[in-house]
């Protein structure tokens, strides 16, 4: 689960990790309160940035033509002027996609003297089994090119799950940095509480970039967290039921939220195949296979390994909502579960949605003699494939016209 | 003759009055596979009935060791208390512990997989898998040893060694094989987890020492990197043919695809950088997932 950057730095903030004065506002009238406030604070700008599940907002263009989804203000006024041009209108960035999100919140936070821009991650190393700090003085960039491009400019410390980060680790981290003095002491704290926030929160990634030396009173230097991102483990999600309550629907696709009403696993994709299979790998192989014969996928749909008839049904209503759809292939190896229960539930399901789209099923496993019975017996015009080469090329051929 | 198991392996069930771990225990008991104890804490002293059978039910995994002599373990427990439940089995001092159970937050695993660290006894398979398989002898396969949730009457034993992430598409490349009359070894899905007990690696070199097994099908999907580092290992030194697929060669990046590991980040664990490993390293590459078990048979 992906949460907004105001929410990631309230997590990050519970386990101490310095952040900007800044506070959410939905409405103009919020961002009227929210923005004097951080004036009579004593910050000469207040920063307005739209908060949705994708980076790259401040290049991003809304679709009323307005440019930027992240802009200074002098005044409170102006906050209201540029908080008008984004809240409810729809910005598209590069992470986006074409069909951009909808700008429902923003988050308004005091401007800083900013004296250098880092960057700072924790992540799981797969191959080690161990989360990695990541840690870079090319702040403020995207890190996958600083990686390409100059790999030695990326610091990496490996965390003992065992003990958790040692202050000497973090301290490591802090000079490789390049951090001296105030700078130092604070960004040793600010490590470990990302650290922290990693192991605490169950999260997948805790990226903060930038990680920002500012000007503190006194002449003193802080270090604070100017952008944060956070993607949480969703099988972790029930330990935290503070952290599910950050769930944002409007950031997930419709579908995607009523297909995991029935537990059912649904992402959509571009093409106008359907596909229904039981089994991530062999939805994913499924998928891929159509492809290779030509067709674009229009899903992944995972009914998992002990599907019912009611589930089934349920999937067949949600991979006809996509109005691409052209034509359905039905992959089950149904190595436990019944064929018989599939083939129950694929009958059902056409009659009742009225199917009109061409059909391609193939069945294989456990009682598949009467599972194939049943959809012979059905008087549906479906058509049936053998292997999952046959079937693939059946539905391509079906949808493409050419026979 | 097998890697892992051999047919007459003792296998106790953690979890087995649960409805998951029940079925399937009864399903491994069907296939002639020596289920010899069940743990439920709490149960200690009832028995697990199926047919003719009478499986003894233990609170503690030591127990049921010490009381059986299982050197086995199928893990069907719920996913907040698998990791407990893994380390209790290395803890039993049990040989295989085998964990289909699906949803374990990756911090317990990165927890269990350092508290095995250094651990020469006991080898975990899985989390998030369908366990273990080594045919029998008999009709549909029936006598081998069956830990965890595959169905067994697709098995035929041979000599093919099957490696993969995921379940239904080791069904599927096994049914191939069992069609075209190439038995198998033992089959093995290691499970779809982003921190997972034995890799890709650690299987394909067991294949690579067992005597009985001729050739090797590996299947893998995108996320990680642990197909690309089989891969240079089998360059260098596996004697055996292996054949693979990679899925999700379709798969959007930055989107979990089911399994908590098959995901592309930060632009890695793409299918195209894994099959060109698998080129690289002289392993067959099945153009799709219908050729898995043609792929390797024409290499052998």
């Amino acid at each position: 689960m992906n949460i907004h950057e105001y929410q990631a730095k309230q997590l990050l903030a519970q386990n101490g990790v310095a952040i900007p004065l800044e506070i959410p506002a939905r409405n103009l009238e919020e961002v009227r309160g929210v923005a004097e406030k951080i004036f009579s604070s004593g910050s000469a700008r207040v920063v307005v940035k739209s908060q949705i599940h994708a980076g790259g907002r401040g290049k991003g263009i809304f679709t009323s033509g307005f440019q930027g989804g992240v802009k200074v203000a002098a005044t409170a006024d102006e906050a209201v002027s540029l908080a008008g041009k984004m809240l409810g209108n729809v910005l598209i960035t590069k992470q986006t996609g074409p069909d951009g999100r909808r700008v429902q919140t923003l988050l308004l936070a005091s401007g800083a003297k900013i004296k250098k821009e880092l960057y700072l991650a924790v992540l799981l190393d797969r191959a080690a089994g161990r989360p990695l700090v990541m840690a870079s003085t090319e702040g403020g960039m995207d890190i996958e090119e600083v990686a390409a491009r100059t790999p030695e400019k990326i610091f990496k410390e490996w965390i003992d799950p065992a003990v958790g980060i040692m202050p000497f680790q973090a301290r490591k981290i802090a000079a490789a940095l390049g951090l001296k003095g105030d700078a130092f002491n604070a960004g040793v704290k600010f490590i470990t509480g990302v650290f922290r926030t990693w192991w605490e929160c169950d999260a997948s990634l805790v990226e903060v970039n930038p990680m920002c030396v500012v000007e503190a009173p006194e002449g003193k230097e802080a270090v604070v967290a100017l952008d944060a991102k956070i993607s949480l483990d969703d099988n972790a999600l029930y330990r935290h039921a503070d952290i599910q309550a950050m769930r944002d629907l409007n950031e997930e696709a419709p579908l995607e939220i009523e297909a995991s009403k029935f537990n059912l696993n649904y992402i959509k994709l571009d093409g106008n195949i359907a596909c229904l299979v039981n089994g991530a790998g062999l939805a994913m192989a499924t998928m891929d296979i159509i492809q290779h014969f030509g067709g674009m996928p229009a899903n992944f749909l995972d009914v998992g390994g002990g599907a019912s008839k009611e589930q089934v049904t349920a999937a067949f209503k949600i991979i006809l909502q996509d109005p691409h759809i052209k034509g359905i292939l039905v992959n089950i190896f149904g190595g436990i579960m019944d064929c018989n229960v599939i083939a129950s539930g694929i009958v059902a399901a056409v009659t009742e949605t009225h199917l009109n789209l061409p059909l391609v099923v193939r069945l294989e496993g456990n009682n598949v003699a009467t599972g194939k019975r049943t959809l012979a017996d059905s008087g549906l015009k479906l058509i049936t494939g053998d292997s999952m080469a046959d079937a693939a090329q059946k539905v391509v051929r079906a949808v493409t016209g050419s026979k | 003759m097998s890697i892992l198991v051999n047919p007459d392996a003792k296998v106790l069930v953690q979890g087995i009055t649960g409805s998951f771990g029940a079925k399937h225990a009864q399903l491994s008991i069907d296939y002639g596979t020596q289920v010899v104890a069940g743990v439920t804490p709490g149960k200690g002293g009832q028995f697990f009935e199926h047919g003719e059978k009478k499986v003894p039910v233990f609170d503690t995994v030591a127990d049921a060791v010490k009381q059986t002599g299982a050197t086995a373990s199928a893990i069907f427990v719920p996913a907040a208390f698998a990791a407990d439940a893994v380390l209790e089995g290395v803890d039993a001092g049990l040989e295989l512990i085998v964990c289909i159970t699906e949803g374990i937050p990756a911090r317990d695993m990165i927890r269990v997989k350092r508290a095995m660290q250094g651990n020469t006894r006991s080898r975990l398979v899985g989390p998030n898998c369908p366990g273990v398989v080594t045919p029998g002898e008999g009709k549909d396969s029936y006598g081998g040893c069956r830990i965890g949730i595959a169905p067994g009457y697709i098995h035929k034993k041979g000599h093919i060694g099957v490696v993969s992430r995921s379940g239904t598409l080791t069904y599927e490349a096994v049914w191939q094989l069992t069609c075209r009359g190439a038995g198998q070894s033992t089959c093995v899905g290691i499970g779809g987890d982003p921190v997972p007990g034995m890799s890709h690696l650690d299987i394909i070199k067991l294949f690579n020492d067992d005597p009985d097994t001729h050739g090797i099908i590996m299947i893998g999907e995108i996320g990680g990197s642990a197909e690309e580092e089989a891969a240079e290992w089998i360059k260098q030194n596996c004697q055996k043919p292996v054949a693979g697929f990679i899925a999700g060669a379709t798969a959007p990046p930055g989107r979990r695809m089911g399994h908590a590991g098959a995901i592309i980040s930060g632009g890695k664990g793409t299918a195209a950088a894994k099959i060109a490993a698998f080129k690289a390293a002289g392993i067959g590459v099945a153009a799709t997932p219908s050729d898995m078990a043609d792929t390797l048979l024409k290499m052998m």
